[in-house]
């Protein structure tokens, strides 16, 4: 069974969809560790600043946003960890996770904001081409 | 280590830094000759600051990492001292920014900005990015239908390119593209030529050509005031975006001096007052660039290429230029705050919408902020105003629980609660749930009691906490002997 789980999330119904079946994976297997990546990028990095301005209410909000993935994880009792990445979502967990033995990547099919998918490219299709672990996309 | 750590600032990425100082300058050309034209004044004058702050802010900045150069919050500042005064004042206006930057970062004034509320900031940014997409509009009065499928083309490279790759910054090739095809049709569109002279010469030392005297400090000062303000503002805004970026911290103050320092360096060599800038900051981390050499690079890298190219760079035609602005305008604002407003408190969207309308009619960045601040503070006042008063009766007493903030705003509803004309003879007010704040708290507090023992009612005031209490020994009247009520 699978260990070492990498969730790719952004608080989106999407990510918290996909990070469901993750945790359904690792339900499976007792020893399961889970780490719930989460990548700001340039955009994500503006918007925080200018609406909460402090370091310690821009932590705390990116948190919230993962808190629905956070309490699915406590319910079931899996064991985890939350990481917030700074830089483009696809390249940082990317390189996040070929820098670390992962036995499977979960990430959506679809993320936050579909304007910046069409201009850049879907994360998902960016991970699951050059992630070295096996990848799951959740549709 | 402050050595070491500043050895790290310059040359702790060199790599990244050059080659990220190398697309920042692409994409800075564009907007330095944009924001020059918003200003109403030849391209030359926003080329020359974007290089004269970039620069300097690279040595004396506090924030690694961000760009700075001539920026559209401030060139629309400027833009009625340029019409009515002419270019000198302009200069005169730059350097009198600088001091008053470099007085705000010596008297640490950065420690304020929490100050200004969110919605504020957020309603500026938006006011920049509509005042930005209306500058253009102008370009559009009597253009034929070339202009407009110019325009339209140049958006398209903007947002498709990237699909292509994204070593090129993407706004640079519509401009290359559009002008290449321009000068191939020999097609009579507006250039860049048109708008004014461009030199193709470094920038020399002078001091501006103005009268030292009281008025012309009259004439400018309100004009540096409204730019020193509005530059801190945008620069440490960006600084903590390439702070969050980065997952650094940078010294706000040092900053505060260094953009005062630049602006100045930026008028004695013929440029205008200018700031950081957000997009620009975001393409250089992006685009590898962590340390002080990344705005050294952009900076001496776009002089480069004027003093290079610049008989090429007068035949970009003003639509590709437009394209770009348009593309900056939307990349300014803050769709999320529209996407949030049924979210965020009313109050707040109030604050945000004024600072925006305002800021769009006067044209004035400043005003708009501080008619947000002003606004947001009477929200404020008004939200904690409520105090609430219950009261009971235990053994013959009447006992007053305060419930929340007494000060100048909640006095009348304090007092309104109180019943002056009943027939108890003890009173307790509680004010264990309480704060008083100021004078007319206190002289409240005053008017309560006097009143009650002039008719005959025994009154004690329980449950003050330190602050409050130590107020109340300081100004009441009431417990002085033979305390009245004064006329007032």
């Amino acid at each position: 069974m699978f260990k070492k789980i990498l969730i790719a999330a952004d608080g989106s119904d999407h990510s918290i969809r996909s990070a469901k079946k993750a945790i359904y994976l690792a339900e499976q297997n007792p020893d399961a560790e889970v780490t719930v990546v989460y990548a700001i990028d340039g955009q994500t990095s503006k918007e925080d600043i200018l609406h909460h301005f402090d370091k310690s209410v821009v932590d705390e909000a990116r948190k919230r946003r993962l808190q629905p993935i956070e309490k699915i994880l406590k319910e079931k009792g899996v064991s985890y960890e939350l990481k917030i990445l700074q830089g483009e979502p696809g390249p940082a967990i990317v390189e996040y996770a070929n820098q670390r033995d992962f036995d499977i990547v979960v990430v959506g099919s679809r993320g936050l904001n579909a304007l910046q998918e069409m201009v850049l490219g879907s994360v998902s299709h960016k991970i699951a081409k050059r992630v070295k672990a096996p990848v799951m996309i959740v549709k | 280590m402050k050595a070491n750590s500043l050895k790290e600032q310059w040359f702790g990425n060199v790599k990244g830094d050059i080659l990220a100082g190398i697309v920042v300058a692409l994409a800075l050309i564009p907007e330095a000759i944009a924001f020059s034209i918003i200003a109403g004044v030849d391209p030359m004058v926003g080329l020359y600051a974007s290089f004269c702050i970039a620069v300097t802010i690279a040595i004396v900045g506090g924030r690694p990492g961000m760009i700075s150069a001539a920026t559209g919050a401030m060139a629309l500042l400027m833009v009625t001292l340029v019409a009515d005064h002419g270019l000198q004042y302009l200069f005169a206006a730059t350097i009198l920014t600088g001091v008053l930057q470099i007085l705000f970062g010596v008297l640490k004034l950065a420690r304020f900005m929490k100050f200004i509320p969110r919605a504020v900031m957020i309603g500026f940014v938006n006011a920049l990015a509509i005042l930005i997409f209306m500058a253009q509009l102008e370009q559009f009065v009597d253009a034929t239908w070339v202009m407009y499928v110019m325009v339209a083309g140049a958006l398209a490279i903007i947002y498709i390119f990237p699909r292509v790759t994204k070593a090129v910054p993407s706004p640079l090739v519509p401009i290359i593209v559009i002008t290449v095809i321009a000068i191939m049709t020999k097609s009579d569109v507006r250039t860049v030529g048109d708008m004014g002279a461009l030199t193709s010469a470094l920038p020399t030392f002078f001091i501006p050509d103005v009268p030292l005297n009281l008025e012309t400090l009259k004439i400018i000062f309100p004009y540096s005031l409204a730019l020193a303000i509005v530059g801190l503002l945008e620069s440490l805004l960006t600084a903590s975006i390439v702070d969050d970026m980065t997952d650094t911290a940078s010294d706000k103050n040092m900053e505060s001096r260094g953009q005062g320092i630049a602006n100045i360096v930026a008028g004695l060599f013929g440029g205008m007052a200018g700031c950081a800038m957000i997009g620009q900051s975001v393409i250089n981390v992006k685009s590898g660039g962590r340390g002080r050499l990344s705005a050294l690079v952009a900076g001496t890298f776009l002089m480069f290429l004027i003093l290079v190219l610049g008989n090429i760079v007068v035949q970009i035609p003003m639509a590709a230029l437009v394209g770009v602005m348009i593309m900056v305008s939307i990349g300014t604002f803050d769709w999320s705050s529209i996407k949030g407003l049924a979210k965020t408190p009313v109050t707040d969207s109030i604050v945000m919408v004024t600072t925006t309308l305002i800021t769009v009619f006067t044209h004035d960045l400043s005003k708009g902020v501080f008619a947000g601040i002003i606004l947001s503070a009477i929200f404020f006042v008004a939200k904690i105003s409520k105090v609430h008063v219950t009261s009971r009766i235990e053994g013959g007493k009447k006992i007053y629980a305060v419930t929340g903030q007494v000060f100048f705003a909640s006095v009348d509803e304090l007092v309104a609660a109180f019943d002056f004309n009943g027939d108890v003879k003890e009173v307790e007010i509680d004010f264990s749930q309480a704060h008083v704040w100021d004078d007319s708290g206190v002289a409240a507090i005053d008017k309560i009691v006097i009143k009650l023992r002039d008719n005959g009612v025994l009154v004690r005031l329980s449950g003050l906490n330190a602050p409050s209490s130590n107020l109340i020994e300081r100004l009441a009247v009431h417990r002085k002997p033979g305390a009245k009520l004064s006329g007032h």
